[in-house]
């Protein structure tokens, strides 16, 4: 609407100075992203990107549209498991198509879930979520393909476009890097467009975005499939890089860590869930492999707690108060 | 960040080492022999292994001296959850930058095929001590991995067996409902008609459960002697506990505990299991030796030791004997050269590694004592029978492991 | 004999019986979670959290200080309940004027503390509580063997349930409660303690679990992870009643209890699952749960 009048407020002059930051900095990740399987270890880079996309999903849910989903874990596992099964059972099925199988797996089941859950809201919503997560758990526990209990092992890699091998670690980053971008660039754009700016509406004040005519349901309502399809594509990649999808994908603890990882990088920001993602990963992975293994679990409990108590804007979303105070 | 640095530094570690080895050690890789113990140190299966068994392990490189041929013995230790893709990375992790030498522990079935499957894409050396599932050396076998405790051929097959043996010749079998259940369904089933007697009915009930009441009201109405337990961990507690409050041993019928452990019994009292017969690798209180090496495991943990614990002592004992003698810590070597020594410990009786990668020996079938013929805490078992090692164990006649030549 | 749908009847009967136990432990806990859900407005997460610490409390009661079984039935939920008051006062308080979702993530959190901690102290074995000399044994019912304790159980329950509905319903401090849960601005207008009345609250929902903690402790292994996969159920219970009334926790609880009662007889495979199933029906027909109000 802005953009009819023909000279430059001092605020929009604002915005392009913001635009452009914004893409010296997204030129700036791409390029730590490309260099950095050279510096860490590539495997443990690839679980901090399938969990940052994981986390992105989630946070398109909660930091836009103001829901709070307790059941994002049986995205995560359907993913892993449709394609898994799909690598697994038929040798001639690229990745990329596996990939694709279980990203669509996802929208239809966060289309089935959603039908169900949207029209609850806040406490109810997260509770009917976990419910229908649930319900996904013990499906998986009984369903033949998945394994039950021991899981889906030794899924193939396979040949990218059925002509690159993603045996090696490094080219195997490579793609989940590119997998992780295109996720995030869905995110970007979804919430920078008018269905973004709607769905904020709605968060904000839903009776208001009711009375100017928005069809808030169905707002929401795509805003869950493309959550759960994108966190559906993160547990399927997940499910390639490390050749196995298991249970744990699928328990309501699952659902839990995501919500921490947001919370802890900040909701309603961009990067904040993928930073989020990064730390939470990192901890378990340095407690797991110390003699304060044992306290993991009770570790995430006191950072949700602090979180929760003193730190809600999240890291990410700190820093944003930080620098908005002292750049204005 | 630290993560950053701490590759660095190894793969710096590593450049050196190989520029230093000496001649003497030239087969020692890093000059160092390095064990990565991974078990679930927090969850279901803690009490099973968990930090218990890694001070098993740690006893067995202090006896050995803390290193081999002057080479030091390095150990590292992670917890893995419950979590197959935990379990999964954390050996690749060891595998690609820290150079482990071998994997001990391996606890949940689904960890443990996750992380062998690691080991052998890599040709690693992994010892699995903690899982049930028979096909780590089936289906699932590789030249990498050596099983050594148990599995639920064993456990299920020789309880089974024992018990219709006795007399209890009509079963009721209360089934976990997922993979592990069925498989032990099936094998139960098997053994307890061919040993002549019948399967009266069975119920599929959901995993995990926590009440079982109402399977254990079915399991009387059935009117079967016997009421066969094929579930594992919290359900098999939970199903004994019920069956005491429903007094079902006292109404005449009897329970079999197929996998069950040494911490469950504690964990239950006597009052709910007095009577079970159940098949175990290892019984603290059986001779000797084994009390001699439990009490001191007892000293350390404050709790007695299980099978698994023992055995975790066992074979790493007897993967630093094979180190020392070859002089190598090369896994394709000590794997090989492992399966040519037999083993004979406090643990193992007539031990010997079979080509499917099983550690056969021999088996006991023990009956839980009652709270009167009990004189302490960890007075618990009484042994009956000895199974013989090379009949415990699934006969490399029915194998399907690749390694198998049939 | 009488078969009901290819059961004998003395079998279903004996299954609609232990239903309804399990279903009495759904009530007692979905009770909690609905009174302080009516007034603080936020889902306790740490609800199972509660339960357990109830169990242990009587465990290491009786193991260290000697409390027997029918003390250990008033201490325990009057500790825990403090220690909800606890809860309530340092943290619950200071995010009070927040969406409540947070307060959904501050218990989560909680319960993840207390789990963890006492999971690195006892195990996970689960301990073995001793059942009271009174309640041990069993009648023979004609259709089934009932064990003492397990009839106890159900009564106990009930009789606190009703008790509670009770004090709601019919005595001045719930009807300070139910107009706390209207309108606390109002209710602090008029001069009543709100704050004091919330903390009250949460203690009261708290001990409710903390005290079905107590029944649980002699009927199941006492272990860390006892209350968390109930308090799923328990959940998706809440959810199919609604948030609306007290008795519609009580009664969608024991219904529950019924209804997978008769699934494990008929289709065993089923029982953990039925409950959600049930939830998913509610939802398509009655958004806002069968006894909820539209939200």
């Amino acid at each position: 609407m802005m953009a009819n009048s023909q000279t430059l407020t001092p605020s929009m002059k604002r915005q392009r100075r913001a635009g452009m930051r914004r893409y010296a900095l997204y030129a700036l990740l791409i390029g730590v992203g490309l260099v950095a399987p050279f510096v860490a270890y590539p495997v443990f880079l690839m679980k901090v990107l399938c969990f940052a996309l994981f986390a992105c999903a989630f946070n398109l849910l909660l930091g836009y549209a103001g829901l709070l989903s307790f059941g994002h874990a049986a995205f995560l596992s359907t993913g892993g498991y449709v394609t898994g099964y799909l690598l697994s059972s038929y040798p001639g099925i690229t990745p990329e198509l596996g990939i694709l199988a279980g990203t669509l797996a996802g929208l239809v089941l966060g289309g089935v879930f959603g039908v169900l859950s949207i029209r609850r809201q806040g406490i109810y919503f997260a509770m009917v979520t976990l419910a229908l997560a649930q319900l996904m758990f013990f499906v998986y526990v009984q369903a033949p393909f998945t394994g039950g209990e021991d899981g889906l092992h030794g899924v193939p890699r396979g040949d990218l476009f059925g002509v690159i091998s993603l045996n090696s670690n490094l080219s195997m980053y490579y793609f989940v890097f590119a997998v992780f971008l295109i996720g995030f660039a869905v995110i970007q754009r979804a919430v920078h467009s008018p269905f973004g700016q709607v769905l904020k509406a709605i968060r904000e004040n839903e009776p208001r975005a009711v009375s100017l005519g928005y069809n808030v349901d169905a707002y929401k309502l795509v805003a869950f499939i493309i959550s759960a399809g994108l966190a559906a594509l993160a547990g399927s990649t997940k499910t390639i890089v490390f050749q196995l999808a298991s249970l744990t994908d699928a328990s309501w603890h699952m659902s839990g860590e995501v919500i921490l990882m947001t919370l802890l990088g900040g909701v309603g920001t961009l990067f904040g869930p993928a930073l989020g993602a990064g730390l939470v990963v990192s901890l378990q992975h340095l407690l797991s492999q110390s003699p304060l293994g044992n306290w993991v679990s009770v570790v995430l409990g006191i950072i949700f707690v602090v979180c929760v108590l003193a730190f809600r804007s999240g890291i990410v979303g700190e820093i944003n108060k930080m620098v908005r105070k002292n750049f204005k | 960040m630290t993560f950053i640095r701490k590759t660095l530094t190894s793969s710096i570690a590593i450049a050196a080492t190989t520029l230093m080895a000496s001649g003497a050690q030239a087969d020692m890789s890093d000059n160092e022999v390095r064990i990565g113990y991974l078990a679930d140190m927090s969850g279901s299966y803690r009490d099973l292994a968990g930090p218990g068994g890694l001070e098993a392990l740690k006893m067995a490189i202090e006896d050995f001296g803390g290193s081999v041929n002057g080479v030091p013995i390095e150990v590292f230790s992670a917890d893995d959850r419950n979590s197959a893709d935990v379990g999964a990375s954390t050996v690749r992790e060891w595998l690609d930058e820290r150079n482990v030498d071998m994997v001990s522990g391996l606890v949940a079935s689904s960890v443990s095929l996750a992380a062998l499957k690691v080991v052998e894409e890599k040709n690693g050396l992994a010892i699995v001590s903690g899982s049930a599932a028979s096909s780590i050396t089936n289906e699932h076998c590789a030249p990498t991995h050596i099983h050594w405790v148990y599995d639920t051929y064993p456990m299920a097959n020789a309880t089974a067996k024992a018990v219709v043996e006795q007399g209890g010749d009509s079963w009721f079998l209360l089934t976990a409902d997922y993979a592990f259940g069925h498989a032990m369904e099936k094998d139960v089933t098997e053994v307890v008609e061919e040993s002549g007697g019948t399967i009266v009915d069975s119920v599929r009930h959901p995993f995990p459960t926590n009440d079982f009441s109402s399977y254990i009201l079915q399991a009387q109405g059935s009117g079967a002697k016997v009421v066969g337990l094929a579930n594992a961990g919290a359900d098999t507690v939970n199903a004994i506990n019920t069956a005491s409050q429903f007094g079902l041993v006292q109404s005449g019928q009897q329970l079999a505990g197929l996998i069950v452990f040494l911490n469950d019994i504690y964990a239950m009292g006597l009052d709910a299991t007095q009577g079970l017969l159940l098949t175990t690798g290892w019984y603290w209180n059986m001779d000797d030796e084994s009390r001699e090496w439990a009490e001191r495991y007892y000293e350390r943990m404050g709790s007695m030791p299980g099978m698994v614990h023992a055995g975790i002592y066992s074979s790493t004992t007897h993967y630093l004997n094979t180190v020392a003698e070859l002089g190598s810590d090369d896994p394709v070597a000590v794997r090989k050269a492992m399966a040519e020594n037999p083993i004979n410990d406090f643990f193992a009786r007539n031990g010997r590694i079979r080509e499917d990668g099983r550690m056969v020996h021999d088996m006991y079938l023990v009956k839980v004592k009652s709270p009167e013929e009990s004189t302490h805490d960890w007075d618990l078992y009484e042994v009956l029978s000895t199974i013989p090692a090379e009949e415990a164990f699934r006969p490399l006649s029915e194998s399907e492991c690749k390694l198998v030549n049939n | 004999m009488t078969m009901i749908f290819g059961v004998p009847l003395a079998v279903f009967m004996g299954q609609l019986m232990l239903g309804l136990i399990n279903g009495a432990f759904y009530a007692l806990l979905s009770l909690g979670l609905a009174v302080i859900f009516g007034l603080l407005k936020i889902i306790n997460f740490a609800h199972g959290a509660m339960y357990m610490l109830g169990a242990f409390t009587t465990l290491l009661g009786m193991n260290y200080l000697g409390i027997n079984y029918w003390a250990a039935l008033i201490i325990t939920p009057l500790i825990v309940g403090l220690f909800g008051m606890l809860i309530e006062r340092v943290l619950l308080r200071r995010i009070a004027h927040l969406d409540h979702l947070y307060g959904l993530l501050l218990t989560f959190g909680l319960a993840l503390i207390f789990e963890g901690t006492l999971v690195n102290f006892f195990g996970v074995s689960g301990a073995r509580y001793p059942t009271p000399e009174a309640l041990q044994g069993g009648f023979k019912l004609g259709f089934m063997f009932l064990p003492t304790y397990r009839a106890w159980v159900l009564g106990a329950a009930l009789v606190v349930c009703l008790f509670t509905w009770y004090m709601i319903e019919r005595t001045r401090l719930g009807a300070y409660l139910r107009a706390g849960t209207e309108n606390p601005a109002l209710m602090q207008a008029f001069g009543v303690n709100v704050p004091l009345l919330i903390t009250l609250t949460y203690g009261f929902g708290v001990a409710l679990a903390a005290f079905a903690g107590v029944l649980a402790a002699p009927l199941y292994p006492v272990s860390p992870t006892m209350g968390s996969n109930l308090l799923i159920v328990v959940f998706a219970v809440v959810v199919i009643g609604g948030m609306g009334s007290i008795i519609g926790a009580v009664l969608t609880g024991l219904g529950m209890g019924l209804i997978e009662g008769l699934t494990k007889v008929y289709y065993p495979e089923a029982a953990s699952t039925v409950i959600f199933v049930v939830m998913i029906l509610v939802l398509l027909i009655r958004p806002a749960g069968l006894f909820g109000k539209e939200a």
